[in-house]
Formats: structure tokens, C-alpha cells, sequence
């Protein structure tokens, strides 16, 4: 009898959808070696000017600004989404662990468009915030908020925040509490063991949900493109721009391809960094 | 012993009261945005101004009439309809395949289809659009519906993988040896006890391709543009509080369907197994 029912039937499928994203995947890296044409959608011969114009200090700006931007967004979300994880995973009433669940996770379903719009509500001149510090009579002209660093990384962190909350959960959920247990019996007070106990059994969890970060704020777009203004680059936005204002597109997609080097390069520093971590949570 | 300033008990109960105050202004945080549109979607007022002098429904009832909307939504409906489906049908038998059989390239081919999870969506929508271009194809509805499916297929994967795994393969033993052929197995006793991690995942599919932005924003044209799309659009030519009150129904829709996920199939098991690699 055949050991293996079905397989083809079950895996063709799956070879064919494999396909049509390395065919996608394919063609950015073939027109990223291919020359502009000015005015023609029609890319000219191979050429590497497009790398050569990578090194401009206007756009090597933009990558560090990027890369700035993408770090400052995963740490400040991973301090603010510890604290939630935890009490999600310890939390022993069951109401209100579904309200921090779906609370946390919603976000994530609602697409950047509508978050971002509500966070211009939020940091707009005559937004909440302003009208709040005017009223208060705290200000007297409105603080900028919008078009600048400081108000894409909030809503960005807000963006990246229900997946960072997901994967510190599951590593939180996955230590045994035992071990907090034990090191308390042992006389440490609550802090002492969640520093030295509970918090280096996360670390996995952490490196993950950094990296993850990382990756899924470099791959923003509405946040920096509505709330930055065009004042606050990234290479989304860049790309963007390059492609439906210039019709540049053998640039826009070296500058992809450069971009998915560098969130490979991350993703791959994270996991060498995971390894030995994982030794110390292994029982 | 060290004299504690502070005894014990006291101590603790401080630390808890600090503890939930830091995951209270989180939480705050979080509902911070929705709450000040929402407020803002009844402004009676055309400019964002906070807070509203007057109410009024206006901004909904022209989110209901605009158009563009209506048609980003009939659009969306299609494309999500088509995406969410065909992922279904593809994550799923290859959920199934990763979980029962080893055969070559299983890994790479796993491997491609999760990319999509790190690769940025913007340059997962330049590639099709470029894609179409140098097969001189048009955008069409079903350049959008391909690139949705391999957006959103990791996630349909996982799920049906996570029930998989919690299935007892007993069952299906159980099946074989009542002399049920495969395929009769497979359909009368598998499939059935699979539907809420199919129905879970093919929900996430809906949910991510009806919202999905930013690769949209690159393979629709003006006549497939989704409901995103068309806010984007939207707000770069009106001020006015009409995607305020349109982000409303969206925030009201999504947070029920996702209360009533958590319901019937358990929202934190399928996400906490599903990040525990």
C-alpha cells in the first residue's frame, strides 16, 4: 500500500504558490541589475549603477535612518510590551486575561491604514494631545508631532506592539513557574527572582520578538509615508516614491533587494544570539 | 539578617499595585488612539479639532455613500473571498503533508512559503507588479488575489499545522483498522475534527487580506482597489472626520469577529503555540 497517500495532491498546491512568490522575488532581482530608461516603463540593459547610486550619501541617509529608526522601534516595544506580556501570561482570572489577549492582539488585525490615521488624530496640531497641553495652558503654540522622528516611532511602536506581545507570551508561558518558585523558598524577594530567574529564561523570547520587530518595522509603510510627510524617509517609503513618482523601478527594487539582505543579516545575527541563550532555559 | 525597611507582605502588595498601574497605562496606550477616533468620528465639525463642539452621524453616513468606499469594499470582498480560500486549500494540504510525510525540499519549500513573513510587503508588491509587467499582463483581480495568497498563507499554515499536531492520530488508526480506506479516514474522521483550526485559520486569511495595505497598494488599479487603498487615497485629498468614523466600524467589526474567535476556538492557545518554535 502506498505509505503515503495524497502527497502530490497535498504538496503540488503548495510547490505552485512557492513558485509564484519566487517568480515575484525573481524579477525584482532581475530588474535590480537592469538600467533606468527615463520616461520608458521598459527597463534599459544590465548595468550596477543602481548599487553604485546606493552609496549617494541622499540615500545611504535614508538606510541609516532606517536602520535607526527600526531599532529604536524595537526596543522601546519591547519595554512597553514586557510588562503586558507577563501579566497576560500570569494573570489567573480568566476575563481578564481575554481582555488583555484581545486588547493586545486586535491592533494587529485592523491594517496599517486605519491605526495610522487615528495616531494623526492623536499627534496632529489640533489633535488630542495638543488640545490637551493648550487647554491645560502647559503650551502655547502646538508641539510638533507629526512629520517628525519621534511621532513615527510612537505609532510604529503601536504598530509592531501585538506581535512582540505574542511571541514574549509564548516564551513566558513555556517557563515553568516552578523555577520562580524555588529561587523564592531559597529567599530571594519577587524582584531578585524575576530578575535572575524568570528573565533570562525569556531571553529567546526576547531576541525573537526584537528581531521580529526589527523585520516588521523596516517593512512599515503607511506609518512613515502618512505621519512622516515625506519628511521622515524610509526605504518603504523610498521605494514607494521611486516607483510611482519617477517610474524608477530598477532602483527601487536594488534598493529592495538591499533591504531584504539587511532584514536576513538581522534575522541571522538574532538566531546566532538565540543559540546559546536557549542552553540556559534547556532542561 | 538584613532589617528590611519595608516588611515583606507590604513590600509585595506595593509591588503588585505598581506592577498593574504599568500594565494599566500599556493597555491605555493601547485603546488610547481608538478612543480619540471615535470621539472624533462624530465632530460635527470638517476639521480634525479635539474635542468636538457639536455631534453628528454626517461622517458616517457619508462613509456609507462615498463611493470609492463602496466599490474598495465589493473589491476587497472578492479578492478576500478568492485569497482566503485558495490559502485554505493550499496551507492546509501542505499543513498536512509537513505533519504526516517527509519527502524532498519539504524544508525549503516550508521555508519559501513562510518568507513572506519576513520579506516586507512593499517588496513582495513591487516584485508581482514588476511581475506583471514584464508579462505585459494589466492588474487585474487575479494579480491581487495570487499576491494575497502567498501573503497570508504562513499564517492559514500554522494554524491547521497547531490543530494538527493536537489531533490523536489514534483516531485515524482506529479508522484504518474498522477498514477505512485512506481517503474515507481522511474525510470522515480528520477532516471533520480539523474544521475549527480550518475555520480559524481561513478567518485570520479573511481578516489579513480584507485589511492587507501596503503590497495592495502596489498590484491594484483604480478599478481593483481595496478598501484600504481607497482610505489611503482618501485622506491625502479630504481632512474631513469620514475615515474617522469609517476606522470606527472597522475597530467595532474586527475586535467582535476576534472576541467571538476567541470564544469558539480558544484565540490564546492557537497564538501561543503558534509563535513556540
Amino acid at each position: 500500500m502506498n505509505k503515503r497517500p495524497f502527497l502530490a495532491l497535498f504538496v503540488t498546491p503548495a510547490v505552485l504558490a512557492a513558485l509564484a512568490s519566487a517568480a515575484a522575488l525573481a524579477a525584482i532581482l532581475q530588474y535590480a541589475f537592469r538600467a533606468y530608461v527615463p520616461g520608458s516603463l521598459d527597463p534599459g540593459g544590465f548595468s550596477l549603477a543602481n548599487f553604485e547610486a546606493l552609496l549617494r550619501p541622499l540615500y545611504a541617509q535614508v538606510f541609516v535612518q532606517t536602520v535607526w529608526i527600526c531599532l529604536l522601534t524595537a526596543f522601546i516595544t519591547l519595554v512597553v510590551a514586557y510588562p503586558l506580556a507577563f501579566a497576560l501570561v500570569r494573570t489567573r482570572n480568566v476575563a481578564l486575561k481575554s481582555f488583555l489577549l484581545i486588547t493586545a492582539v486586535t491592533p494587529l488585525f485592523l491594517g496599517e491604514v486605519v491605526r495610522t490615521y487615528s495616531w494623526i488624530i492623536v499627534l496632529g496640531n489640533t489633535g488630542f494631545i495638543n488640545s490637551i497641553l493648550m487647554g491645560l495652558g502647559l503650551v502655547e503654540r502646538p508641539v510638533q508631532m507629526m512629520f517628525t522622528t519621534f511621532g513615527v516611532v510612537v505609532a510604529l511602536v503601536h504598530v509592531t506592539l501585538p506581535v512582540m506581545v505574542i511571541m514574549l507570551a509564548a516564551a513566558l508561558s513555556h517557563i515553568d513557574v516552578d523555577y520562580e518558585k524555588a529561587a523564592t523558598s531559597l529567599g530571594a524577594g519577587p524582584v531578585k527572582a524575576f530578575l535572575t530567574v524568570t528573565l533570562p529564561l525569556s531571553m529567546p523570547g526576547v531576541v525573537a520578538g526584537v528581531s521580529t520587530a526589527f523585520a516588521w518595522t523596516f517593512s512599515a509603510f503607511a506609518t512613515p509615508q502618512m505621519i512622516g510627510g515625506g519628511r521622515v524617509s524610509m526605504i518603504s517609503t523610498l521605494v514607494y516614491q521611486l516607483g510611482f513618482a519617477s517610474f524608477n523601478f530598477p532602483f527601487a527594487a536594488a534598493l529592495s533587494i538591499t533591504g531584504i539582505a539587511l532584514t536576513f543579516a538581522v534575522l541571522a545575527m538574532a538566531k546566532q544570539a538565540i543559540r546559546p541563550l536557549e542552553k540556559i532555559g534547556a532542561h | 539578617m538584613r532589617r528590611r525597611l519595608i516588611p515583606a507582605r507590604v513590600g509585595e502588595r506595593i509591588l503588585k499595585v505598581a506592577g498593574w498601574s504599568v500594565v494599566a497605562l500599556i493597555v491605555a496606550f493601547i485603546i488610547l488612539p481608538a478612543v480619540v477616533v471615535a470621539i472624533s468620528a462624530f465632530n460635527d465639525r470638517a476639521i480634525l479639532t479635539f474635542p468636538p463642539q457639536s455631534w453628528s452621524l454626517r461622517w458616517f453616513r457619508r462613509a456609507f455613500t462615498y463611493r470609492d468606499f463602496a466599490v474598495g469594499f465589493q473589491n476587497g470582498l472578492i479578492i478576500t473571498a478568492f485569497a482566503s480560500s485558495i490559502a485554505l486549500v493550499v496551507g492546509a494540504g501542505f499543513a498536512f503533508a509537513i505533519d504526516r510525510y517527509s519527502f524532498r525540499g519539504k524544508r525549503t519549500l516550508e521555508a519559501m512559503l513562510t518568507s513572506p513573513l519576513v520579506i516586507p510587503h512593499f517588496t513582495i508588491g513591487l516584485g508581482f507588479l514588476i511581475l506583471a509587467a514584464q508579462v505585459h499582463a494589466t492588474r487585474t483581480f487575479a494579480l491581487v488575489i495570487v499576491c494575497h495568497v502567498v501573503l497570508v498563507l504562513p499564517f492559514v499554515m500554522r494554524s491547521v499545522y497547531v490543530s494538527l499536531r493536537n489531533l490523536d492520530g489514534r483516531l485515524e488508526l482506529a479508522a484504518a483498522s474498522l477498514g477505512a480506506r485512506p481517503g474515507m479516514a481522511l474525510w470522515t474522521v480528520t477532516l471533520p475534527l480539523l474544521i475549527p483550526g480550518l475555520f480559524s485559520g481561513w478567518l485570520f486569511a479573511a481578516i489579513l487580506s480584507f485589511n492587507e495595505f501596503t503590497a495592495s497598494l502596489f498590484v491594484t488599479a483604480q478599478a481593483t482597489q481595496t478598501l484600504p487603498v481607497a482610505m489611503y487615497n482618501y485622506v491625502r485629498e479630504y481632512a474631513d472626520p469620514t475615515l474617522a468614523a469609517l476606522s470606527v466600524i472597522y475597530i467595532v467589526v474586527t475586535a467582535g469577529l476576534l472576541t467571538l474567535a476567541n470564544q469558539f476556538l480558544g484565540l490564546g492557545k492557537v497564538l501561543n503555540v503558534e509563535h513556540a518554535r
